[in-house]
Order: C-alpha cells, then sequence, then structure tokens
C-alpha cells in the first residue's frame, strides 16, 4: 500500500478513538443533565432529604458529607503522599527494601476499593474502635488515595532538574535545604495537582464508604468526625437501585450531576494552579 | 615550583569506580593554595569526576564508590567523621553548565549565606553587592538585582554562579569546565575572573581548552584514562611535556 495513504489510515484511525472517548464523555453528560438538570433547584441543594416525599427535600447532607470526606483525605494522605514521595525520590536510595517500598505502593495503587473498604471495617472501625464514622472513612479512603499522592508527587520531583540540588549542595547546603529551598517550590503545582486528582476520585468512590461509614439518610447533619455521614456517591447509588419513589431516578441523575460537577470543578482547581505555574516557570 | 608552594589539598592514591568501571586510578595530587591548577584531558579521562571528588559531590552519584583520601588541609575528607557540608562551605564548585536557580539575581547570591545563618538584611546586601562587584558583575546588572536570574545571558548567569560560589567564602573554588557553553567573549571574561579569584581563592579547573589552561593556570595535569599522566607548572608542560602521551595531546595528535 502506499505509504501515505498508509498513515493517512492510521492517523485516521486514532484521531477516531480520540473522538470515542470525547464522545463517551459527552454522552454522560447529555444524559445525566437531561434526566436530571430538571431536579436541580435551590431547594435541591440546600435542604434537608426528605425520605417520605423526596420531591420536597434536597441533597444538602449528602454534599457536606461528600465535603466532609474530602477535607478528612486530604488531612490524612496528602501529608502522608507527599512526605513519602520526597523520602523515596531525594533521600532512599535503590537498596533492596526501597526497591519493595516501592513495588508495594504501585502495587496499592491497584488494589480495588471494595477491599480497602474491607481493611477500614476491620482495622478502623472494629480494631481502632472508630465506629462507622466519617473519620474512619476519611481513613480507608485515605489509604486508597496515598499511593496515587506518592505516584504523581514522586513524578513532579522527578521534573525538577538535578542541577538545583547540585548547585545548593555545592554551596554547603543540606540535604534538607537543598529540598526545602531548591526542589519543593518548583515540585509544589504538581504535587498539588496530582493531590486534588486523587482527592477528588476519593470523593467519588462508592464501594468502600458503604462499609465504613456512609448512610443513605439521617435526621441531621453529623456533629463529630465519629458520626456516620451521607454521601452523594452512595445517595446516588441507593436512589438508583432501591428507592420504590418513582421520580428516584430523576433524583439520581440529578445527584449525580452534582456529584460530576463538584469533581470537574477540583479538576478544573487543578488545570488552573498547573497553568498558572507553567506561566511562571522560566528553566 | 610545587615544592615551594603551600599545598592545600591533595589526593591520595585515590581510585574512583562507577559499579564495576574504574574511572580514577592511583592519582596522588597536590594543589598549591592561591593558584590556578588546570586539569585537562580527552573525553572521559576523569577529569571531572576527579574534581567531583575534591568537594565529595560524587556522593550524589549512588553507584560511585571513592578509595585512597582526598587531603584537605591536611586531613582526609572521606574520613567517617567529617562533615560534608562544613567542606562544602569551603570547597565551593561551579558547573559545566550554568545552573543558576530560578529566584531572583539577589537571592541567588543570597541563597549561600542564608543557609549558613546570615538573616541580617543589611548585611545580606552588602555581601550581595560586594560579591558581584569582585565578580565583575555588578555593573552590568545592579538595576535588575531582583530580576529572575534566568533571564541573564549564558555568561552572565556562569559568573553569577560563581558570584554564588563566592558568596559563602570558601577556600577553594572548583570549575567543571566553566566555559564549555560559552561564546569567546564571555569565556575571556571568565577567564579574566579568574585570575582576579587567585588573590583570595585556590582555583581548581577542568578544562578541554588545551589554550585556556595556558592561559590562565599555574599548574596543569594531564589525565588520560583514569590516570594522571604528568603535572607541572603549565608553561613546562606545554612546552617541554616529559611523557610521550602529553606531547601527542597538546600538540593534537590525539584527543
Amino acid at each position: 500500500m502506499n505509504p501515505h495513504l498508509k498513515q493517512q489510515m492510521y492517523f485516521t484511525l486514532f484521531r477516531l478513538t480520540g473522538l470515542v472517548s470525547f464522545g463517551i464523555l459527552i454522552l454522560i453528560l447529555i444524559y445525566i443533565i437531561n434526566l436530571g438538570a430538571g431536579v436541580i433547584s435551590f431547594n435541591f441543594l440546600t435542604s434537608m432529604w426528605a425520605n417520605r416525599d423526596i420531591t420536597t427535600g434536597g441533597i444538602y447532607p449528602a454534599i457536606v458529607g461528600t465535603f466532609y470526606l474530602g477535607v478528612g483525605v486530604a488531612f490524612f494522605s496528602v501529608p502522608v503522599g507527599i512526605a513519602c514521595a520526597i523520602y523515596l525520590n531525594e533521600y532512599a536510595g535503590h537498596s533492596l527494601v526501597i526497591r519493595m517500598i516501592r513495588l508495594a505502593i504501585r502495587n496499592l495503587a491497584g488494589v480495588p476499593s471494595i477491599v480497602y473498604g474491607l481493611f477500614g471495617l476491620v482495622v478502623f472501625v472494629q480494631m481502632l474502635q472508630l465506629g462507622t464514622s466519617i473519620i474512619a472513612a476519611s481513613l480507608t479512603l485515605s489509604g486508597m488515595t496515598v499511593p496515587w499522592v506518592i505516584t504523581s508527587s514522586e513524578e513532579a520531583l522527578k521534573t525538577v532538574p538535578q542541577s538545583f540540588r547540585d548547585g545548593a549542595l555545592a554551596l554547603g547546603a543540606t540535604k534538607w535545604q537543598a529540598v526545602r529551598g531548591n526542589v519543593l517550590p518548583y515540585a509544589a503545582s504538581g504535587m498539588i495537582t496530582g493531590s486534588i486528582i486523587g482527592l477528588a476520585r476519593a470523593m467519588g468512590e462508592t464501594a468502600p464508604i458503604i462499609v465504613v461509614g456512609a448512610t443513605f439518610y439521617m435526621r441531621g447533619l453529623p456533629d463529630s468526625p465519629f458520626d456516620k455521614f451521607m454521601a452523594l456517591p452512595y445517595h446516588l447509588f441507593i436512589l438508583a437501585t432501591q428507592h420504590v419513589h418513582p421520580q428516584a431516578q430523576a433524583y439520581a441523575a440529578g445527584t449525580a450531576l452534582v456529584l460530576v460537577a463538584l469533581i470537574f470543578s477540583m479538576t478544573f482547581v487543578a488545570m488552573f494552579v498547573r497553568y498558572r505555574f507553567r506561566k511562571r516557570k522560566d528553566w | 615550583m610545587l615544592e615551594d608552594e603551600e599545598i592545600i589539598l591533595e589526593s591520595v592514591d585515590l581510585n574512583i569506580w562507577f559499579g564495576s568501571n574504574q574511572a580514577i586510578k592511583d592519582v596522588d595530587l597536590k594543589i598549591a593554595k592561591n593558584n590556578i591548577t588546570a586539569i585537562i584531558g580527552p573525553s572521559g579521562c576523569g577529569k571531572s569526576t576527579f574534581l567531583r571528588a575534591l568537594n565529595r559531590m560524587n556522593d550524589v552519584i549512588p553507584i560511585c564508590s571513592t578509595e585512597g583520601e582526598v587531603r584537605y588541609q591536611g586531613k582526609n575528607i572521606y574520613s567517617p567523621d567529617e562533615d560534608v557540608v562544613e567542606l562544602r562551605k569551603k570547597v565551593g564548585m561551579v558547573f559545566q553548565k550554568p545552573n543558576p536557580f530560578p529566584k531572583s539575581i539577589y537571592e541567588n547570591i543570597a541563597y549561600g549565606p542564608k543557609i549558613h545563618g546570615i538573616k541580617n538584611k543589611s548585611k545580606l546586601d552588602a555581601i550581595v553587592e560586594d560579591t558581584l562587584k569582585a565578580a565583575a558583575l555588578w555593573e552590568e546588572i545592579e538595576d535588575r538585582l531582583h530580576a529572575s536570574a534566568m533571564g541573564l545571558s549564558g555568561g552572565q548567569q556562569q559568573r553569577l554562579c560563581i558570584a554564588r560560589a563566592m558568596a559563602v567564602k570558601p577556600e577553594i573554588i572548583l570549575m567543571d569546565e566553566p566555559c564549555s557553553a560559552l561564546d569567546p567573549i564571555s569565556t575571556a571574561k571568565i577567564e579574566d575572573l579568574m585570575i582576579e579569584l587567585k588573590k583570595d581563592y585556590t582555583v581548581v579547573i577542568v578544562t578541554h581548552n588545551m589554550m585556556q589552561a595556558a592561559r590562565v593556570s599555574d599548574y596543569t595535569a594531564y589525565f588520560l584514562l583514569g590516570e594522571l599522566i604528568e603535572y607541572e607548572v603549565t608553561s613546562y608542560l606545554f612546552e617541554y611535556p616529559k611523557d610521550k602521551r602529553t606531547e601527542d595531546y597538546i600538540t593534537g595528535r590525539f584527543g
């Protein structure tokens, strides 16, 4: 076959795959907007959930619950993940133990989320007696998010040229001074964006939180980290599969819309951080 | 002659490996205080590795291992009780590719003094000004001290890196092919600066450029395949090389 024709054929094929993934996103959006936009109202976003007649209440407690969860996961997973990435990339070297740790982290990222849920139930809920609660769920989701934060933070650290470290070391800086002053500031945006994306994924998780504390209906908002909570993905799951109200499907889609908007806005924040940093970066 | 000089730095039976690959073989070399010592040799002869051994910058390369001694003011810097941070404060380094930090010119110079505990603003101001003047850079950049160092030309960046090394008041400045990425005019400026530096510092420079070694240095060492072939007063080495291999190299028959 004519090589030019061949090239055209392949690139057309590749372009199609790009269009397909874009198309899937658009279809999902059309579907949930079409089905769910009708239920979105000020009342829907700001009222307590009314379980008898779901049309009179709102998903405010689920939004709050998911927000609390996000704060909890950020609190636990981001510092641990970043610290671990700094250790691995800047200090650890290449010994056998370190290689095992790296392998473990890669594998951790691939563990199914429901398995994390089970782990959280045994360790946080039962062993540490945190009960089914926001804090148990945050810790469980953090376990899932940490490998993500580690991996993206390590990538961010790798993009900082070795010459920044060498320059500082040659002036008599300690390793920590070199990392603190000449590496972290330039890796920060990558670490932040990676963490936000990891966080967004955690906030969309359903399976693990079912096991460790999410509930479909509460009278009020949680008062403490040791309370149960409502959460958007779980709420949506119950509405879509188990609720008998004739409007349940529409309300599930409305909830999905709110969840997706939340996740998208986090992604946009991440993109914005990255964009701001790129503009300032002059190396 | 070397016998009449005060020796500030000296390698004794120095051997360096990268994994199983030996980069430096039994090198004994004495560096004379307040002189410029040039290290020349073809690519891959180990000259940069040797230089980096002098302030233990090879430590950052995981597969690099070192045997033998480097004595700074008589004390072996590879002994277990050596404080590497303190050593590098005294034995600074300028790299092949200018590596200013992506901070302001001011912050580049102030970085070293700051990490060594100087916080007083007027003190730092004075150090920045004095150092930039000593590095003959002040007049070119005094009106943009707070602009990013990345906006300087390559030659200015390299002089800034030399100034940055000077700002922590080292005794020795190691330079690893500092002009190899620069044009001839920038190179000439750095060579002038090196000769100026000799009054206060000891300079060891690795260079590809034999003419540069001949122009600026007092002593020259010729390395080949990790071995020190010849070490002499620069003018002797270039005019009366004792070793056939040195002669081949400096006359351009090889390398």
